[in-house]
């Protein structure tokens, strides 16, 4: 009931001097309910565009996006998107920033309690309901942002870099607990990064993308790889020690890097347009 | 005060002063404004009933303050005065500062409003008092329309420039997690517009204040400014300089007031 489909997506952002922009080209890709498929690519390869149209925030200009087979016509909370600098409210705490979706929603005032309760348990919130977010580390903002988009139980997740700002080591602590609340709660989930060995580490489809104009290069399935190699059991860092999973690394790197010697030189008068954030 | 403590001040080439000699430094400024006050004024260069000596001023203020002038003691044409500001800044403030907000969300209000609103923003308080006199004659809604135009323009400003601040990604977030319009204006649009309103109110408050004079010109009966008039007519300048003293300290003190609120809230979003 909420897979996600792009079917011939493409989206052109017209140039402040007049002319258009092609940021994502003829995009066909299906996600299926319960899959998690991570998006890697160079900046301006239209991953984030591609998560912002699924999420209702930004519009195709030819195609069609589906969510769960309808057309997607703005946000909404069944799709629930986290973003990269965390987005959460200032001036609301931890334990209004996580119910602000249930407030919007109507959920009784218990049984939103209940849930908020569960969820600041779950990303070991605990102690930090009253907090204020400029009180608490960008990890912990995170996780703040993380529970808030859990607590609504959406059919689909929608990740946009949501470890990019954030230091290596509360990165990989987020990336184990994300694959714990993935196999605990699984959803529907598009997961954008740079980052390759994220991508592999957590999704169990790897869509690689290159630019000008943004396109699929290739789909590839890492729950083969995962289920041989037995990740589940390891740390994250035994994982990516292992033969198969450096072996998908470079193959995926070899594949972005390859795109982007045989593009030609970029005219200069062409830039790429700040994508919309 | 106390909350001073914490705080450092740069002197002159940078240096951090200290709590105490922040407070000599500034103790100083005003001995020394009264010290040459009083020379001027014993020198006998003007006339005493053109300068008062600051003693002087003192006295006045004491006998206003017990004995009626103009109809009424000091305290009443204070708080006649402060009133008829609360009214007109109340008005300014409720009409301002949701125009200001509706100019930051809705693109098209801002391009029909902004043009006019940069003609009419030249035409300073005090020139609205003959057309305040004209529509209003000496009732309460000249005042009000004085203090009105003094203090409208910042709220506007501070609104609209706090509802464009706000984080796209704030309401966009807001958005993905359901809220509707208006929830998006109440949990996101005004408080991140907040910061810049109460700004916008401090300033405002200080220029309806100021406006008040002007407006008290074309009043028969209390106020601050009616009081100074009046002390004008019977040319006693200690009366309109007792008049000037109670203006300035009641607007420092809004401005005090204001200020403290707009800390706080600073302080408890992490933004200060």
């Amino acid at each position: 009931m909420s897979e996600i489909v792009f079917e011939g997506v493409t989206r052109r952002f017209p140039l402040p001097r007049g002319g258009e922009f092609l940021a994502i080209d003829r995009i066909d890709l299906r996600i299926e309910e319960k899959e998690f498929v991570a998006i890697v690519g160079p900046s301006g390869c239209g991953k984030t565009t591609l998560m912002r149209m699924a999420a209702g925030l930004d519009f195709p200009t030819d195609g069609r996006v589906l969510v769960g087979g309808k057309e997607v016509t703005g946000p909404g909370p069944e799709r629930a998107v986290v973003f990269q600098q965390f987005a959460l409210l200032p001036w609301k705490t931890v334990r209004q920033n996580i119910g602000f979706g249930l407030m919007c929603k109507g959920t009784p005032k218990a049984q939103a309690d209940a849930a908020i309760a569960h969820y600041v348990e779950l990303m070991g919130l605990a102690g930090h309901e009253d907090s204020f977010p400029h009180q608490l580390s960008g990890g912990m903002q995170q996780r703040v942002a993380i529970a808030r988009a859990y607590v609504m139980q959406p059919a689909a997740l929608l990740m946009d870099e949501p470890f990019g700002a954030l230091d290596a080591q509360t990165r990989i602590v987020m990336q184990e607990e994300l694959v714990r609340l993935a196999r605990r709660n699984p959803r529907t989930v598009i997961f954008i990064t740079h980052a390759v060995d994220e991508a592999i580490y957590l999704a169990d489809r790897v869509v690689v993308m290159g630019r000008k104009p943004g396109r699929i290069i290739e789909t590839i399935d890492i729950r083969p790889l995962r289920e041989d190699g037995g990740w589940e059991a390891m740390p994250v860092e035994e994982v990516m020690d292992t033969p198969s999973f450096t072996h998908m690394r470079s193959r995926i790197w070899k594949l972005l890097k390859a795109r982007e010697q045989e593009r030609p030189a970029v005219p200069a008068s062409n830039p790429a347009p700040v994508p919309a954030k | 005060m106390a909350r001073r403590r914490d705080r450092n001040f740069l002197g002159p080439s940078g240096t951090v002063l200290g709590i105490g000699e922040f407070w000599a430094l500034t103790i100083a400024g005003f001995v020394l404004f009264f010290a040459v006050w009083s020379g001027v004024a014993a020198s006998g260069w003007l006339p005493a009933h053109l300068l008062p000596s600051p003693l002087a001023v003192w006295d006045t203020l004491v006998r206003l303050w017990h004995n009626p002038f103009a109809g009424h003691v000091y305290a009443a044409h204070l708080a006649a005065s402060v009133e008829r500001f609360l009214m007109g800044w109340a008005i300014a403030v409720g009409i301002g500062i949701p125009l200001g907000l509706l100019m930051g969300w809705y693109r098209l209000l801002d391009e029909i409003v902004t043009p006019l609103f940069d003609a009419m923003r030249f035409v300073a308080p005090l020139a609205w008092v003959p057309l305040a006199a004209l529509w209003f004659g000496t009732g309460i809604g000249g005042p009000l329309l004085i203090i009105f135009v003094g203090s409208f323009a910042p709220c506007v400003i501070s609104a609209y420039r706090g509802a464009r601040l706000v984080e796209p990604r704030l309401v966009e977030a807001a958005q993905t997690l359901g809220a509707s319009s208006r929830q998006v204006i109440t949990h996101v649009l005004i408080p991140g517009a907040l910061p810049s309103i109460i700004a916008g109110l401090r300033v405002s408050a200080g220029l309806g204040w100021q406006s008040l004079v002007g407006s008290e010109l074309i009043v028969v009966g209390a106020g601050l400014g009616y009081l100074m008039v009046q002390g004008q007519g019977n040319l006693n300048t200690s009366v309109v300089i007792a008049g000037m003293v109670g203006i300035g300290v009641v607007g420092f003190a809004i401005d005090v007031l204001l200020r403290a609120v707009e800390q706080t809230f600073k302080r408890r979003w992490g933004q200060g």
